[in-house]
């Protein structure tokens, strides 16, 4: 930590950002999460600075930087109770920034800095901690030496330094002396029973200015002399202007400049800028551009899924083969089943549309974003404007949702940005991207076909299994592809499928992946979000072909060391039977569970039918995500995360293109789930756990689904197998 | 069509703009008057992120061009605690730890509000009819619902 003007942020992120070091090395090991088990004490071969880290003000306050983006999920609460619970500090006093972009503080596991794969506290766990309890260290060395007593005769608690004559100091006054003290290269971290923060319900530090409307989003940003620029983008991707006419938007008061740019997809957009908003607005729907839509290919989903589910039929690259693949033909006819599932784009509908503000000077540039890539798209900004990484300064904005939206491997949004700003040199420009934008924009996550063939054996369990998988890989193109994409197999359209826990002996999963024009990407919960509705849907109807209950079933087919799926399983059981007993009229039950990024969760759901729609009265969730830091959060986490997951139901919830261009531009016709599509009431139970941390933003996505439809099954006697679910 | 100026009141205050007569009063506030609390989601009145108070009625400012709105008092998310139920219901949020990324919570807030000036105790339904056009992307609606039903309990 530092006395407070000891050294200024930003002499310290210069003076990080240009040592040496900071690979891209991975962002999904071989197992997500699993893989990354976080490092035991003693053995994470870094050393954070707490300085970088840990402020201590005159007046007591301890702010505290935090490496990642907070868009919702937590995480800047979460780091610091971790790093305040070994400080020993008043958590009253403690305060948090997102930090900008610089070498500290990247990914400690994952080598860039990012929010992803639910793996902010798995990977920073550790790191928090160590920070925590070196800054107490350094803090009790500095008292010890004031007081000329060993360190071991004191004590901490909320803040103060005790000594063993009845001395005392708090941090604030100590913070000096500390900074003088060497960093300790080990430290002692707390045994899980003596936290006083970790696994208690801790309320969100960002709450107040959220309900207030203090609280400052990228969006909100007010520049000194700040322009806004739209962008009037191609209406297919790839696409450039055959003409354009811009009197009448220059014409506009307010308008400053109107120019070409080109986009990411290899294409040209058209940029104005102009004094605010709505002039630029104006502006745009003002240019009259005809655009050459002959040279790019024009994606259209009616023909996508004639493509894919001719695919589907037809062998893939392998993901993952064990036992005997001619076990499945062998099988009577009787014993068979086949599955054809449709999936359709998604797009990611942040409540903050997209935005980015760059300011470019001569030989350096100041950027505010809120990115779950800041580091990466730090880099592509330098790259746009010919400048260093260092020479880029980048805040870190508070974001208002993402769900992997703001996390792009070629950070177009930013290239868009840092394009403008170039053209208009020392003015800032705050790049914004309306609804439309967004829900036409790309990024989606991408429409998938998958073909399953099921061979029953008598005791009503699947004893053979072959599945194919159609879709476009997310990671192919990006330096993601490197670790991420083995054999022509993308890991993240199987994980789910390929990875699954259920026992099943002759299994075979293969992927083929087309390269249809339309952008994709992670959409929370990644693959999840489907192959989990494929998996249990499947297993729920081979459960009632059983006539079996569906919890026992999965039971009985789970691996015997899928210890948190059973887990997660058996507390929802337990939790769910008392309403599952006494259902009202017309009403269903329906599970689901699920492993996703290493966190186990299940799903119970009270289903009726109201306007030919689901109606969730009730849904009850267990979840294992190893040891949790703060139960409120992982509560909030899962019932937030239901309600993401049943954006695949809803009537309007699917991206569909025609003839190249995306049909839907708003939420008219792309809607999100509101209040009355939502769950009445959700309960959240927590397996308890002392293992290693893992995530919770994303786990909880891919049951609801499956678990609403399984109970529509019921209600209704048929299969969900199209999504989204345009009638019940 | 030429600029126009326009005399409005803004969370008690009279303040003058000048501005194109389409203007959404969104933008009024966002851009001209810098009171960002209010939010920008969707442009089109599907989302309630802009909702604030016009003459007591919770609207969609996105759609309301600032020529329309006379000499109606305009209250946003940032005076609302002047109100005793607008304190109610942030304090209420605050203790449910209703936000996670908070975009829309400003719209939802003014939602509520104006729900309970008009029903200390609304049932689910009520709740579902008010609060029907808000769009919490992150999901909070669970909570929501509590929160709105213990800020409706407050004497």
């Amino acid at each position: 930590m530092r006395p407070a003007q000891q050294i200024t942020r930003r002499a310290f992120v210069t003076a990080s950002a240009t040592a040496a070091g900071g690979l891209l090395v991975s962002l999904y090991l071989d197992r997500p999460l699993r893989a990354q088990q976080v490092p035991v004490p003693g053995q994470n071969p870094r050393i954070y600075p707490p300085d970088a880290f840990i402020e201590l003000r005159p007046d007591g306050k301890i702010v505290i930087q935090v490496n990642r983006l907070e868009f919702g999920q937590g995480v800047q609460t979460a780091l610091p109770m971790l790093l305040a619970d070994e400080m020993d500090a008043d958590w009253s006093q403690v305060a948090a920034e997102l930090a900008p972009a610089a070498d500290i503080y990247r990914d400690p596991v994952r080598g860039i800095q990012m929010v992803g794969g639910s793996g902010s506290i798995a990977t920073s766990f550790q790191q928090y901690r160590e920070l925590g309890a070196r800054t107490r260290a350094m803090l009790v060395a500095a008292a010890a030496e004031r007081w000329k007593v060993a360190p071991e005769q004191c004590r901490t608690e909320a803040s103060v330094v005790r000594g063993p004559a009845g001395q005392s100091a708090t941090y604030a006054e100590l913070a000096e002396g500390a900074a003088r003290i060497p960093v300790p290269a080990t430290v002692q971290l707390k045994k899980p029973a003596d936290f006083r923060l970790v696994g208690k319900r801790v309320r969100r530090l960002d709450s107040r200015p959220k309900c207030d409307g203090s609280q400052r989003f990228g969006l909100d940003l007010d520049v000194l002399g700040m322009k806004v620029a739209l962008v009037a983008h191609p209406p297919v991707f790839g696409a450039r202007p055959k003409t354009v006419d811009d009197t009448a938007a220059r014409g506009l008061t307010g308008v400053a400049q109107v120019f070409e740019i080109p986009t990411v997809s290899g294409g040209t957009a058209v940029a104005v800028v102009a004094d605010k908003f709505w002039t630029a607005k104006q502006a745009r729907d003002q240019l009259k551009i005809e655009w050459d839509l002959a040279a790019v290919e024009r994606p259209d989903s009616a023909q996508l899924w004639a493509t894919y589910k001719q695919l589907a039929g037809t062998p893939g690259n392998v993901a993952v083969t064990r036992g005997d693949q001619t076990s499945l033909d062998a099988l009577a006819s009787g014993d068979r089943l086949v599955a054809e599932y449709e999936f359709p784009f998604l797009a990611h509908s942040p409540m903050e549309p997209l935005n980015t503000t760059v300011r470019f000077d001569e030989g350096r540039a100041e950027v505010w974003a809120g990115s779950q890539f800041q580091t990466v798209d730090q880099a592509a900004i330098a790259e746009v404007l010919g400048l260093k990484p260092e020479q880029v300064t980048f805040h870190t904005e508070m974001a208002g949702g993402g769900f992997g939206r703001r996390a792009t491997a070629d950070s177009h949004v930013q290239r868009e940005a840092a394009e403008i700003a170039k053209r208009v040199p020392g003015t800032p420009i705050k790049l914004i991207w309306t609804r439309e934008d967004d829900v036409q924009g790309g990024y989606y996550r991408p429409m998938h076909a998958h073909r399953v063939e099921v061979g029953v054996g008598p005791s009503g369990l699947p004893v053979a299994w072959r599945h194919v998988v159609v879709g476009q890989s997310i990671v192919t193109g990006t330096p993601f592809a490197a670790f991420m994409v083995r054999n022509g197999v993308d890991r993240t359209a199987v994980e789910g499928v390929a990875d699954t826990d259920y026992a099943i002996p002759n299994f075979h999963v293969s992927v083929h992946h087309p390269t249809p024009n339309v952008p994709v990407l992670w959409w929370r919960s990644v693959g999840h979000t489907h192959t989990a509705f494929v998996m249990e849907t499947l297993i729920d109807e081979l459960a009632a072909r059983a006539k079996m209950d569906p919890i026992a079933y999965r039971r009985r087919l789970l691996n015997p060391d899928a210890k948190k799926l059973r887990a997660a399983l058996d507390l929802m059981e337990e939790k769910s039977a008392p309403w599952r007993a006494k259902l009202a009229r017309n009403h269903a039950a329906g599970i689901a569970c699920h492993e996703c990024f290493g966190t186990a969760v299940a799903c119970a759901v009270d289903v009726s039918i109201e306007n030919k729609r689901p109606r969730i009265h009730r849904a009850t969730v267990a979840i294992d995500a190893g040891l949790v830091v703060n139960p409120l959060s992982v509560e909030a986490q899962c019932q937030g995360a239901l309600v993401f997951g049943l954006s695949q139901l809803m009537a309007n919830g699917a991206i569909t293109l025609k003839d190249g261009r995306v049909e839907q531009s708003n939420f008219d016709r792309y809607t999100p789930p509101y209040i009355v599509d939502a769950p009445v009431a959700v309960d959240v139970h927590i397996v308890p756990s002392i293992e290693n941390p893992t995530g919770c933003g994303e786990p909880p996505v891919p049951v609801i689904s499956p678990a609403v439809v399984n109970a529509l099954s019921k209600l209704t006697g048929k299969r969900y197998r199209t999504l989204p679910l345009l009638t019940v | 069509m030429a600029p126009a100026t326009y005399e409005l009141t803004v969370n008690g205050q009279k303040r003058s703009v000048t501005a194109d007569p389409g203007t959404p009063l969104l933008w009024i506030l966002r851009d001209e008057l810098k009171l960002t609390g209010t939010k920008y989601g969707c442009g089109i009145a599907a989302c309630g992120a802009c909702t604030v108070h016009v003459g007591g009625v919770a609207t969609r400012s996105c759609v309301v061009p600032v020529s329309l709105i006379g000499d109606r008092p305009i209250v946003t998310i940032e005076a609302i605690s002047q109100d005793p139920v607008g304190r109610a219901v942030q304090d209420a949020w605050v203790s449910h730890d209703v936000v996670q990324c908070g975009y829309c919570q400003s719209g939802q807030i003014m939602s509520a509000v104006a729900l309970l000036k008009r029903n200390r105790k609304p049932t689910d339904k009520n709740i579902e009819e008010s609060m029907g056009g808000n769009i919490c992307r992150c999901g909070t609606y669970v909570r929501i619902r509590e929160a709105i039903k213990m800020a409706g309990a407050q004497p």
